[in-house]
């Protein structure tokens, strides 16, 4: 008989199929229904972003890894197509390409691969590249197309409600004439209303979460802690002070906090690894939020808070390791 | 005292864990026993603990349940002929663990059995032998942990000073997907398994034995308690189905609510644990006064034409288990002895059985090898499925690294190695390699 040619490696000897690039298709079909209404509310401009954003981050992954680190490019694990759609959703749908085109480099090749690529960045790549745009190009990164559907590419601006709420609170307005300014609620949920390219519809986005987590590629513990915290949280100083401080309801429906939970603060490389850590590191994230959102200089912390918290997770995965089975345990 | 079992009674582990597909293709199949082979080879060291020494030499006539190596201290165990012949080479051979150890060829001759063995399958209930004459009897027939991995039976009622057992739980999870034998064992040989508990619980001196199974073996779970509704010493207790509970830690969490210190066994919680197909040849080592010479092993995998349970001679070529199933599939790339989250590759289908070999699983070329290996995401999904509470992506990096020091602080030793970090790694990192690695050096630093 002839013997077979027989593999012999150490168990196990099957996989759970869930793989990594699986599960970044999986993030970028969890983003799709958010792209979708973007281009509803900002029509082409959207289109635009999104696709300069994705080119300008795989062309700067694809073109360091392999010219300036000469190494094996490392485009085929998805994560810089993430990279750029996360960034394009962080920014107005009328930015001139070549803030896009900073912006990507940034992310990609300051905030990514100078620390070693995928698995290596302690920062959240994409917000990087748009805090630094935010900074350096304040006017822009500020100047928020209408929420109409246009089809051109130079509409006019709006303010984003946080924005309103900001400067109206600075200039001595109370909540209640300003939050008659306001899309009703139902438009911000749907997402008719002025800001970033992803963060208009709080109802696509969590369409965007419910599928990600019955695809197990997340756990509700980030997601879920951060938006619970940024509601009870304003929702006490809400209590205390209804015409210094807007509802909490308003609070998570405006600006990024469904974004930046659902998809930036999940990011795997820049959040803990235990459930415990998670909690912590989203409570974090939704206490920095508000207290930027309420007492800081800008309208809106979610970038802000998630990178400062970025920067707590090594000492997090250290201090708040899962309970060990046996260890320092009561015998019976 | 009778027991109604309700789907709230359900009990599991509490901390990690995966859900494998189940593939238990051979679940209906009943237990077939094998011809007597032509031929077998049977490893000197079958367990945990130091080989035992060859009594037999070239030439010598044996009989079925003759001793053919006895075990020398007290982690080692006996091992007997399991067929009737003469004895050939008696070599040095690489078995599946990869090291050399002696093995014994015997060549068969008819099928001639001790005289003393009660070769009957008449069940017999009544356990007339004092505790002394069973815990001998044990020894004396080499019995070993028959789940996996093989521990010396006898070893376990051997307890240090201080150290008392209230509870003999039973292992009747069999949570590794495919394998049926200790399902099968329950559903055909239920008497003779209740029996081997009630010998288990005199051997150790305890009031209370429970028979953990999971829950998709619903019919042993009825079958047992229904026959034991008159017993309150013994109780079957359903478990969900989630891997590793088969593990011993994670089963006494699961029916106590106990765990076993780092570093402890488990009677430091008052507890012993016995496998079912264990438990069965206890029966019959007391009861018949036969050794461990044969057992039940599952042959099965996707494209095995016939997925059996087989009876077999401990030392039969593994091949011919393959051809009683059926022969081997057309692009079969890799064979385990064992489940597919804890068992062995073997490369050698002339390979024996040996006792603690619970099935041999044929998996397709496809499925034989492993992915691409991606860079470390930092998901944190082996720390989530890791029932031990460890960090494997840690233990992983620190031992690659050869920091031991700090693997040892992170406790790798008392990682279980269930396999399930590796299982569920997106990136497909062979993490529990990297980790076993660590255990071994570990391990050596201390001493």
């Amino acid at each position: 008989m002839n013997k077979p040619l027989l593999v012999v490696a150490p168990s196990p000897h099957i996989h759970a199929d869930l793989t990594v690039p699986q599960i970044m298709r999986g993030v970028i079909i969890a983003m799709v229904p958010a792209l979708i209404m973007s281009i509803y509310n900002f029509g082409l401009g959207a289109v635009y972003v999104t696709l300069l954003a994705v080119g300008f981050c795989v062309a700067a992954e694809y073109s360091i890894t392999r010219y300036l680190l000469k190494r094996e490019a490392s485009i085929q694990d998805g994560s810089a197509v993430i990279t750029g759609m996360l960034l394009a959703f962080n920014v107005p749908s009328n930015l001139p390409w070549y803030m896009i085109l900073i912006g990507s480099v940034v992310a990609i090749g300051i905030a990514k691969l100078s620390f070693g690529g995928l698995g290596n960045n302690p920062f959240n790549p994409a917000l990087v590249g748009r805090v630094f745009l935010l900074l350096s190009f304040p006017v822009a990164m500020t100047s928020w197309p209408k929420a109409v559907a246009t089809w051109t590419l130079d509409g006019s601006t709006s303010a984003t409600p946080l924005g309103i709420l900001k400067d109206g609170l600075r200039t001595g307005e109370t909540v209640d004439t300003l939050m008659k300014q306001m899309p009703s609620l139902q438009d911000l949920f749907f997402g008719l209303h002025g800001g970033s390219l992803g963060e208009m519809s709080g109802a696509a986005l969590l369409v965007g979460l419910v599928y990600m987590l019955y695809r197990k590629i997340i756990t509700w513990h980030i997601p879920i802690t951060m938006i619970a915290t940024v509601f009870i949280m304003t929702g006490i100083f809400w209590l205390i002070h209804p015409d210094k401080f807007a509802n909490p309801i308003f609070h998570i429906l405006s600006g990024g906090v469904m974004l930046g939970a659902i998809f930036m603060a999940t990011d795997y490389v820049t959040s803990p690894v235990s459930h415990k850590g998670m909690i912590v590191f989203a409570v974090g994230c939704g206490v920095l939020t508000v207290l930027i959102r309420l007492f800081g200089s800008y309208p809106e912390g979610v970038s802000f808070a998630i990178l400062i918290m970025n920067g707590f997770v090594p000492l997090i995965n250290n201090y708040l390791k899962p309970r060990k089975y046996g260890v320092n345990h009561p015998r019976r | 005292m009778s027991k109604v079992l309700h789907g709230n009674d359900l009990k599991t582990f509490r901390r990690g864990g995966v859900h494998p597909d189940d593939q238990k293709l051979s679940a209906a199949v009943p237990i077939v026993t094998l011809p007597v082979p032509k031929s077998v080879k049977i490893p000197v060291l079958q367990h945990l603990g130091a080989p035992a020494k060859a009594v037999v030499q070239r030439g010598d006539k044996v009989k079925v349940g003759q001793v053919i190596a006895r075990h020398e201290g007290a982690f080692s165990a006996n091992i007997h002929s399991s067929v009737s012949g003469t004895i050939g080479q008696i070599k040095e051979e690489m078995d599946s663990s990869g090291f050399k150890h002696l093995a014994i060829h015997i060549r068969t001759e008819g099928d001639e059995w001790l005289e003393t063995v009660d070769r009957s399958e008449t069940h017999i209930e009544k356990i007339t032998m004092s505790r002394e004459d069973i815990i001998t009897r044990i020894e004396d027939s080499g019995i070993v942990g028959m789940g996996g991995a093989a521990f010396p039976s006898h070893a376990k009622v051997a307890l240090p000073e201080g150290k008392h057992i209230d509870t003999l739980l039973i292992n009747g999870v069999e949570c590794e997907p495919y394998l049926t034998s200790d399902h099968r064992l329950m559903l055909e040989k239920p008497k003779e398994v209740i029996t081997g508990v009630r010998i288990l619980m005199k051997e150790l001196g305890v009031e209370r034995a429970i028979i953990g199974i999971e829950d998709n073996k619903h019919d042993a779970v009825t079958l047992l308690s229904g026959l034991l509704r008159d017993d309150p010493a013994i109780e079957v207790q359903p478990l969900v189905v989630q891997y590793p509970q088969g593990g011993e830690r994670q089963l006494i969490q699961a029916v106590l609510g106990r765990e076993v210190p780092s570093r402890g066994l488990p009677y430091d919680v008052g507890v012993i644990v016995h496998n079912v197909g264990t438990t069965f040849a206890v029966y019959e080592a007391v009861q018949k006064n036969k050794p461990l010479i044969e057992r039940i092993v599952t042959v099965t995998g996707k494209n095995v034409s016939k997925p059996s349970n087989f009876r077999a001679r401990i030392g039969t070529p593994v091949m011919e288990l393959i051809s009683a199933a059926g022969g081997l599939p057309e692009g079969t790339g890799k064979v385990v002895a064992g489940g597919p989250m804890m068992g062995r590759a073997i490369g050698d289908l002339e390979s024996p059985v040996w006792k603690g070999m619970s099935g041999i699983l044929l998996i397709p070329e496809a499925e034989a090898r492993r992915s691409q290996e991606y860079r470390c995401v930092r998901c944190g999904k082996c720390v989530e499925v890791c029932p031990m509470g460890l960090e494997p992506y840690l233990l992983m990096t620190l031992a690659k690294s050869g920091d031991i020091k700090q693997a040892d602080h992170e406790h790798v030793i008392d990682c279980i190695e269930c396999g399930s970090c590796s299982f569920v790694c997106p990136s497909n990192r062979p993490i529990l390699d990297y980790i076993r690695l660590g255990k071994t050096k570990a391990k050596s630093r201390k001493s």
